[in-house]
């Protein structure tokens, strides 16, 4: 019987294979930040072990790291703790960092696929769920915990059970207003935060194929909020391209062999999955969260839900709870509701395209008077790349803030957060109580739609903005 | 780690689905560079509600939690695992659990134990109805037991295993070194490597 592409990456990695015991892996890359290491390194020093491939290991600072004043010390004591904490890790351990102020520093899965070390057929792990990102490139990549760090760093492997394997293939094409966000979004909706829980889940069909590489990323970022172990997408000429050159990329003959051998990681005819589900793209609208876990969104165009319209018990309590912490009635258009602050940035949306796609629509126009908007790059390549363009021009002409690269507001554990009771349009990953800041509400949308919502100040989609930009001039 | 076998105490009924990593430990205490003294953060915003169930006092001392469905979700973090336990937690009882919340569990010698909807109910009825029942987790006979409840669990051989022994995973994979080692011998040579170039 065929196999599927998680399933070929997967056996290509096993490094042992007994009866009763988890498969041993072997992983390509490591990928640590300063949040989920400090421990792992602590047990290497106490039980006298190294880090036993630090070629294949790599750090950037990104979850603490301040977005303003980066020049000066990091105000907040615990945090300069945690970044001097990796920073002497990596020194005594031989591991490459990028730290706060370096080029390549920026959030961890921004930073991979752009040096190139992120390719198809890789086990990528690192100690944060997110690491499903990196299956945009076809690789099996995924979260693990700061134990699973620590074993990582010492022996370059993990014991791992199999998973089950589902398909969603998305079939047509999205309409020209729906962006990838909206997408899995819709996604998560529909199979629920639970929906993917001990699955990889491959994304296929036409809609998938047409996506940039970026849009990809965001798609496979935002599998384990459906509670899947990770996401993946074939690699194609898209994936190909888009890695060509790249600092790490393959060269010369080397790259002729990884090409001949990525063609072959494609789901045979035969295989069979687990669980499939079927998705038509071209009903797909922009899609925002209202709730407080990401599978509970909506298309923008509908209303608030009724919690007593859920059978399941669970699901209504959940919804009920939702709404009294989001401040929110059933029953109220969606367009309706009034935002402070938006966010742009996250390993979900802070890659350039995201950043052109958001300002293309804050081009010639202001944001209101009653929004405060943040646009954090990604990465500082990203950030060069968009000031290179004039984006950070765009955005700072229709006052919204242009900062310095990092987690930032996704997560609220630098100074970047929302205050108890203000609401956010976001174009992160989670909507969790409190995730933003302390009693702050957030509710997850794409690039375009958090521009057109900084422009009107309610929650709206570019197809909202009947007003002509201003031409502004030169 | 510390072995479990078996464990007998009071519970915490939390009748929450979806409690997210945030939730159990919010993102303000992953600065810490330790694996203890996290107790505090532990469901941080809901303990400011005098009536949340943590902070009742016939919850004190309670050693056995009894969470509603997906249990767990949202970040990686292994704090919530370590919080879980410096509170005093050992084990965490729910009908569905997070995989990633799950694998740091059972590395930590917290015991996630899976049992029907239909059993945590009762569960919940019995310790709402009487705090001071208690629960028994009994890893070796894969059992859950309180009064007019008794519920066998699953967990795969080799997780219970490493649990009843208390053993550390990487010990057990450096014994496996030499596959490792022919594995790494027969690596493609265009997989790339973190050195600067
Ligand atoms: S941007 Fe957000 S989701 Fe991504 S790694 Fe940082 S905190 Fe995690």
């Amino acid at each position: 019987m065929g196999r599927t592409l998680a399933e070929k990456v997967w056996d290509a990695h096993v490094v042992r294979r007994a009866d009763g015991e988890p498969d041993l892996l072997f992983i390509d890359l490591h990928l640590l930040h300063e949040v989920t290491s400090p421990q792992a390194f602590d047990g290497l020093r106490k039980s006298g072990r190294q880090v036993r491939r630090t070629d294949l290991t790599i750090a950037t600072e990104d979850h603490n790291t301040p977005t303003l004043d980066i020049d000066k010390p990091i105000a907040d004591p615990v945090s300069r703790m945690q970044l001097e904490t990796l920073r002497k890790n990596c020194a005594e351990f031989g591991v490459r960092l990028h730290p706060l102020g370096d080029v390549e520093q920026g959030v961890v899965h921004v930073v991979g696929p752009q040096l190139g070390l992120t390719q198809p057929g890789m086990t990528v792990v690192c100690g944060d769920s997110h690491t499903s990102t990196h299956g945009a490139f076809g690789a099996l990549a995924f979260g693990i915990g700061t134990s699973q760090v620590e074993h990582v760093l010492a022996t370059q492997t993990l014991p791992l059970s199999p998973f089950r394997t589902m398909a969603i293939t998305v079939e047509g094409e999205l309409p020209e207003s729906v962006t990838a966000k909206d997408l899995i979004l819709a996604i998560i909706a529909r199979i629920g935060t639970g929906g993917g829980q001990g699955y990889v889940i491959e994304y296929r069909g036409e809609a998938i194929e047409k996506l940039s590489m970026e849009a990809r990323m965001t798609i496979c970022n935002m599998s384990i909020e459906a509670g899947a172990r990770a996401g993946m997408i074939a690699p194609d000429d898209t994936t190909f391209a888009y890695l060509k050159d790249r600092d790490h990329a393959p060269r010369g003959e080397d790259w002729d062999a990884a090409v001949d051998y990525w063609r072959t990681l494609r789901t045979d005819e035969d295989a069979v999955f687990d669980h499939e589900v079927v998705i038509d793209a071209s009903r797909l609208a922009p899609f925002v969260t209202w709730g407080t876990n990401p599978g509970q969104g909506a298309p923008l165009s509908a209303n608030v839900p009724d919690p007593s319209s859920y059978a399941d018990a669970s699901e209504r309590l959940a919804a009920e709870k939702a709404l009294e912490y989001m401040g929110l009635t059933a029953g109220q258009p969606l367009r309706e509701i009034a935002v402070d602050t938006v966010f742009v940035g996250s390993c979900t949306n802070g890659r350039i395209e995201d950043l052109r796609s958001a300002a293309s629509i804050l081009q010639g126009r202001q944001v209101a008077d009653t929004v405060r908007m943040l646009v954090v790059p990604g990465s500082v390549r990203v950030a060069l790349q968009a000031v290179d363009e004039g984006l950070d021009k765009v955005f700072t002409a229709a006052g919204a803030e242009w900062r310095h690269a990092g987690c930032s507001m996704c997560l609220g554990m630098n100074p970047d957060q929302l205050a108890p009771g203000e609401r956010s349009a976001s174009t992160s990953n989670r909507n969790f109580e409190g995730r933003q800041g302390k009693g702050g509400r957030t509710h997850l949308v794409s690039p375009q739609v958090a521009a057109a919502t900084a422009v009107l100040g309610h929650l709206a989609s570019p197809a909202d903005l009947t007003d002509a930009p201003t031409l502004v001039e030169a | 780690m510390e072995a479990f076998t078996t464990h007998t105490g009071r519970a915490v009924p939390l009748r929450r689905s979806n409690v997210d990593t945030d939730q159990i430990i919010p993102a303000h205490w992953l600065k810490k560079v330790t694996r203890d003294g996290f107790e505090d953060g532990l469901f941080e915003a809901w303990r400011k509600d005098g009536e949340f169930v943590l902070n009742r006092p016939e919850r004190q001392g309670a050693t056995v939690l009894v969470a509603g469905p997906d249990f767990g979700t949202g970040s990686s973090r292994e704090h919530a695992v370590w919080a879980l336990q410096n509170y005093g937690f050992e084990t965490v009882i729910s009908s569905r659990f997070a995989d990633i919340f799950r694998g740091n569990s059972l590395k930590n010698g917290l015991l996630t134990v899976v049992l029907p909807q239909e059993t945590v109910d009762r569960l919940w009825e019995l310790t709402e109805a009487d705090p001071t029942a208690e629960i028994t987790v009994d890893l070796q006979r894969r059992e859950v037991r309180a009064e007019g409840v008794s519920a066998e669990f699953e967990l795969d051989e080799n997780a219970r295993w490493r649990l009843l022994n208390g053993l550390d995973d990487i010990g057990i994979t450096l014994k496996n070194e030499a596959d490792i080692v022919a594995y790494e011998s027969r690596r493609p040579a265009f997989k790339p490597r973190t050195a600067p170039v």
